[in-house]
């Protein structure tokens, strides 16, 4: 019940705002907060009631939404997907408040997309139900496309098309592969495919396997995104207002992962594990090349853009090791991806706020003026580096043993990426914070202000939270991808022993009772 | 035959739409000269007055199906089904004609009996049970579009509209004649149960060639009537010069009907030969979807862009009729319901937004319009994101649908070509919805015009209807699941 209050609520949320006059700007702010705020401490409830002796789905409703064909509204949480839709409710209330000053123009709007794009992505990492889980990722997309292409930067639209236009193109063909299996299984529910595929009762010939794998995979692939798909995401971040990079790279781009670790690996074991080399090059390739370009990009928001593809490509070594380490890994660091490149937009957009400006050079001795400011960057900076204490260390610690534990010369291409993250953040920092403040600076460049320190406190207690004390996180976390490797290693040569999906179901009965 | 050339009431009822609409244009001409001077708009209300009326009938209809009139016409679920989806197109193509004719300084009376006959040429259509009614129907309907297309008679697009619109037609209708008459020949009969009889009595059977020509005649005049490639050549013309709500009606109402006798005629009389047709259906979708899609990429005038458009989307539902399949045929009707909703919806805009003259009628005239009537441009969004297939919309579910119906049936190949197609199209799609909410507001939005009531309704009708099949589309499926059933 907890999963449709939270949904309902955001949905009903942007109902609701589309009813308020659009004159009223404050009553439209507050309201959203308001309703943001509720649906997060809602979402408390899922951590607070996640059982953790009974492995698999919780909070489960099953309900037909269809008759013919067989779709239903079906959604639950695992270990997998419950710290994604916290992150997801926890950065909506931030983003709103990041916006009240940023955002002057067509305000009602704004913050319906906003509470739309939450309702999307919620949707996206409850659904049990493939169509469902479909629906819900191009209603994500529409929110979006509209928070880059009106509110954002000079290239918006350019910016907004392409972000919807590429992950159109890779979803399409997920559709048509979702058809495929539908047809075989006659049941879009991801519990019950898993079981026939599993059991035998379907069973896919090894090109069919691959082709559907790929299908699924290009869709996630391009969401992640994954060397060389990765184009639309530096225009993208760029262009969107601070709410929409934030949204961005902390939750959608999660969408991919989530996507790789719930769909393809379960469903497609023997095609994921035959590609599993080739995408580990990608992801090195990615983390690599990521970290390189960010090195030189003059401008603070593309910086920190392609260090996206350089952590994400952490995520992706992480799962396609299959390892539990690296899994557990990756999942962490979705997570920690989420908090700290989340809070780096919130603070580069502080600075565009105050200076009107992105360039790097138009900044320098912020820290003489903005002493707070500096120090929450720092912290960010330091967290976003991987600096032990912080929350990105432990996830990279873990995919890199992970990896290590495959092929230790992964482990030594992907720590490149690691020394490379301390050069450009580090440098980003010194040139941004340091040196000799210019009028400019001085004048218009203020400390933090008290809405300002609300929206960035909490960021940066997650990020000590997570990297000091990961048990909190972890343990639902490496159930569930506990159960995906053994998944995984069904119709493969060492099968260890029966799938779990069967328990799993049982479990998922008991709750739905 | 039946022994009694006298219809019984039963029969006469079943034919009771047709008399409606048929009575209702008949008194419109005979009213014209009488109150035309005084009350244009007692026009719009008559005719909307009957098409409810035709709806009720239809379902009054319903409720005792059968055959009438000697077998030559069928009351069932599928042709109540077509019968109520293209009055209902009728209705809201009258709902922004008020406007429109307002405007334009048109004479309604005409206006609304012409399309009255229209919608009653294809009511017999879709309940025809035989050839030679098809064609009747196709005639009544077509004529009638016409003259409609060329309704502005001292505009020179009208005009080479309605001329184009004409002689191609004409030469369509020829093809499909032709292979009627070669049908006759070989079969002896024009009942659709009767030729299909015939085609698989064994011995007695004509030659595979004479009824491949057949088929593929016939094929030509309904890939005309659809506007499905390689046929497709009028429709942006056309689109382009008829008057607005007349190319609504064009791009919604006639081609449902083609696709009703589309259906009846390949997937009852021709269904022993389905492996025959079923490479001219696939090669005719794959070229209308991609003719369709790319040359909409470089549209500036909305009328042709939608016109391409609409092109892409009779390419959609061939891929549905390609399936050969009982699911095939529910989901071109699933389809083309939610087709009319928004495309209609989408034309309704436009003719909102062209002003007097239709002055208006580039991409870039729709600039700003969501910050001068938010409203409309919300509806607008909720057509173009339903046209480009996002989840929650009727768009998505018809292509879902057929999708999975060419999928069921093995087309994998047209499936990938068609969702493929479906992200291509998505580009000029966004171009309004980037117009509309990206830019600042230009000559044509910043003085447009409050919505009046009928328009009001002609948007949102429509939206609320696209949005429901998307969220709830049930009771329509299954209402086509059972249809689909009947023209096998």
């Amino acid at each position: 019940m907890l999963l449709n209050l939270l949904l309902a609520l955001s949905l009903g949320g942007f109902l609701a705002l589309l009813l308020i006059p659009r004159e009223n700007h404050q009553a439209i702010r507050t309201i959203s907060l308001g309703l943001s705020l509720a649906v997060f401490i809602a979402s408390l409830g899922l951590a607070v009631g996640l059982r953790a002796d009974l492995p698999g789905r919780q909070f489960a409703t099953d309900r037909v939404w269809i008759e013919s064909p067989n779709i239903h509204y079906h959604v639950a949480v695992d270990g997998l997907s419950i710290w994604l839709v916290i992150l997801s409710t926890f950065l909506t209330p931030i983003c709103i408040l990041i916006s009240w000053r940023y955002i002057q123009t067509r305000i009602k709007e704004f913050y319906a997309f906003l509470l739309l794009l939450e309702f999307g992505l919620i949707g996206v990492f409850v659904a049990q139900d493939l169509f469902l889980f479909y629906v819900f990722w191009e209603v994500s997309l529409v929110p979006m496309y509209f928070l880059i292409g009106i509110w954002g930067h000079e290239r918006r639209i350019y910016a907004a098309v392409k972000f919807f236009l590429y992950t159109m193109a890779g979803s399409v063909l997920m559709l048509a592969a979702i058809i495929y299996l539908y047809n075989r299984a006659q049941t879009f529910n991801y519990p019950a495919i898993m079981e026939m595929l599993a059991s035998g009762k379907i069973s896919l010939s090894s090109p069919q396997q691959m082709l559907l794998f790929l299908a699924f995979f290009v869709a996630f692939a391009i969401k992640v995104p994954l060397f060389p798909l990765h184009t639309w995401l530096p225009d993208a971040h760029v262009e969107a207002p601070s709410a929409g990079s934030v949204m961005l790279a902390s939750v959608m781009l999660k969408m991919g992962c989530y996507g790789l670790v719930r769909f393809c690996l379960p469903m497609f074991p023997g095609a994921a594990r035959t590609c599993a080399p080739w995408i580990v090059i990608l992801a090195i390739i990615g983390i690599i090349y990521g970290a390189l370009v960010a090195l030189v990009q003059p401008n603070m928001k593309k910086l920190v853009a392609y260090s996206s593809v350089s952590h994400l490509g952490f995520v992706v070594l992480g799962i396609f090791s299959f390892t539990q380490q690296g899994m557990d890994g990756a999942v962490y660091q979705m997570l920690n991806h989420g908090i700290s490149t989340g809070a780096l937009f919130v603070i580069v957009g502080y600075l565009y706020e105050r200076r009107h400006s992105l360039a790097i050079a138009d900044f320098g001795g912020v820290a003489t003026p903005a002493p707070w400011l500096s120090t929450a960057f720092l912290i960010t900076t330091l967290a976003s580096i991987g600096l032990p204490t912080l929350n990105n260390f432990v996830g990279e610690f873990l995919v890199l043993q992970g990896a290590a534990l495959v092929n230790f010369r992964w482990s030594v291409f992907a720590a490149i990426g690691v020394i490379l993250s301390a050069c450009y953040m580090l440098w980003l920092y010194q040139r941004v914070f340091y040196g000799d403040a210019s009028a400019e600076v001085r004048t218009h460049v203020p400390d933090l202000n008290a809405r300002e320190w609300a929206a960035v406190a909490p960021l940066i207690v997650m990020m000590v939270w997570m990297g000091m004390y990961s048990q909190t996180f972890l343990p639902p976390v490496s159930r569930a991808n506990a159960q995906v490797l053994e998944q995984t290693k069904v119709n493969v040569q060492f099968r260890v022993k029966r799938p779990a999906v069967s328990t799993d179901s049982v479990a998922e009965v008991a709750n739905a009772r | 035959m039946p022994a009694s050339i006298v219809p019984s009431s039963a029969e006469m009822l079943r034919f009771l739409p047709e008399i409606v609409l048929v009575i209702a244009g008949t008194l419109l001409m005979v009213l014209d000269p009488l109150i035309g001077g005084r009350s244009q708009r007692a026009f719009g209300h008559i005719s909307i007055a009957a098409l409810l009326a035709a709806i009720a009938a239809s379902l009054c209809a319903y409720r005792n199906p059968g055959p009438a009139f000697g077998g030559m016409l069928v009351v069932d679920g599928f042709a109540t089904f077509f019968r109520v989806l293209v009055i209902g197109v009728g209705i809201l193509t009258v709902l922004p004609s008020y406007r429109f004719l307002r405007r334009e300084g048109a004479e309604a009376g005409e206006y609304h009996a012409l399309l009255l006959f229209s919608i009653a040429g294809q009511c017999v259509m879709v309940t025809a049970n035989e050839l030679i009614m098809i064609f009747i129907g196709l005639e009544i309907s077509s004529i009638a579009s016409y003259v409609l297309a060329g309704y502005l008679r001292d505009d020179r697009r009208a005009n080479e509209s309605a001329l184009k619109y004409f002689l191609l037609g004409s030469f369509a209708t020829a093809f499909f004649l032709y292979g009627v008459a070669l049908i006759y020949g070989m079969t002896g009969s024009t009942n659709l149960a009767a030729i299909r009889g015939t085609l698989v009595s064994g011995a007695s059977a004509p030659g595979p060639v004479f009824v491949g020509v057949a088929a593929a005649l016939m094929f030509v005049g309904l890939g005309f009537k659809v506007s499905g490639a390689p046929f497709q050549m009028w429709a942006p013309d056309v689109y382009q010069g008829a008057p607005t709500p007349v190319a609504a009606f064009l791009s919604a109402g006639p081609k449902a009907a083609a696709f009703a006798i589309f259906l009846r005629i390949f997937m009852t009389a021709f269904q022993p030969i389905g492996r025959g047709w079923e490479p001219l259906v696939w090669i005719s979708a794959l070229l209308s979807m991609t003719i369709g899609n790319f040359a909409a990429l470089t549209q500036s005038n909305i009328k042709r862009l939608l016109a391409y458009s609409s092109i892409a989307h009779a390419g959609y539902v061939l891929v549905a009729l390609a399936a050969r399949s009982d699911v095939g045929t529910a989901a071109a009707m699933f389809y083309l319901v939610a087709y009319a909703l928004m495309n209609i919806g989408a034309f309704a805009v436009v003719s909102h937004l062209s002003g007097k003259g239709e002055r208006f009628l580039r991409v870039d005239d729709f600039a700003g319009l969501a910050s001068t009537q938010p409203g409309t441009a919300a509806m607008l969004s909720i057509f173009l994101l339903s046209l480009i297939g996002v989840p929650l919309t009727g768009g998505f579910f018809g292509k879902f649908y057929i999708f999975k119906a060419a999928l069921d049936s093995h087309l994998v190949w047209l499936t990938v070509l068609g969702l493929l197609n479906s992200a291509v199209a998505a580009y000029y799609y966004l171009r309004i919805l980037v117009v509309m909410y990206m830019r600042e507001p230009g000559e044509a939005t910043a003085n447009i015009e409050p919505l009046g009531p009928g328009l009001r309704a002609a948007l949102f009708i429509p939206a609320v209807g696209t949005l429901a099949l998307g969220i709830f589309p049930g009771w329509i499926l299954d209402f086509a699941g059972k249809a689909s059933v009947l023209v096998r």
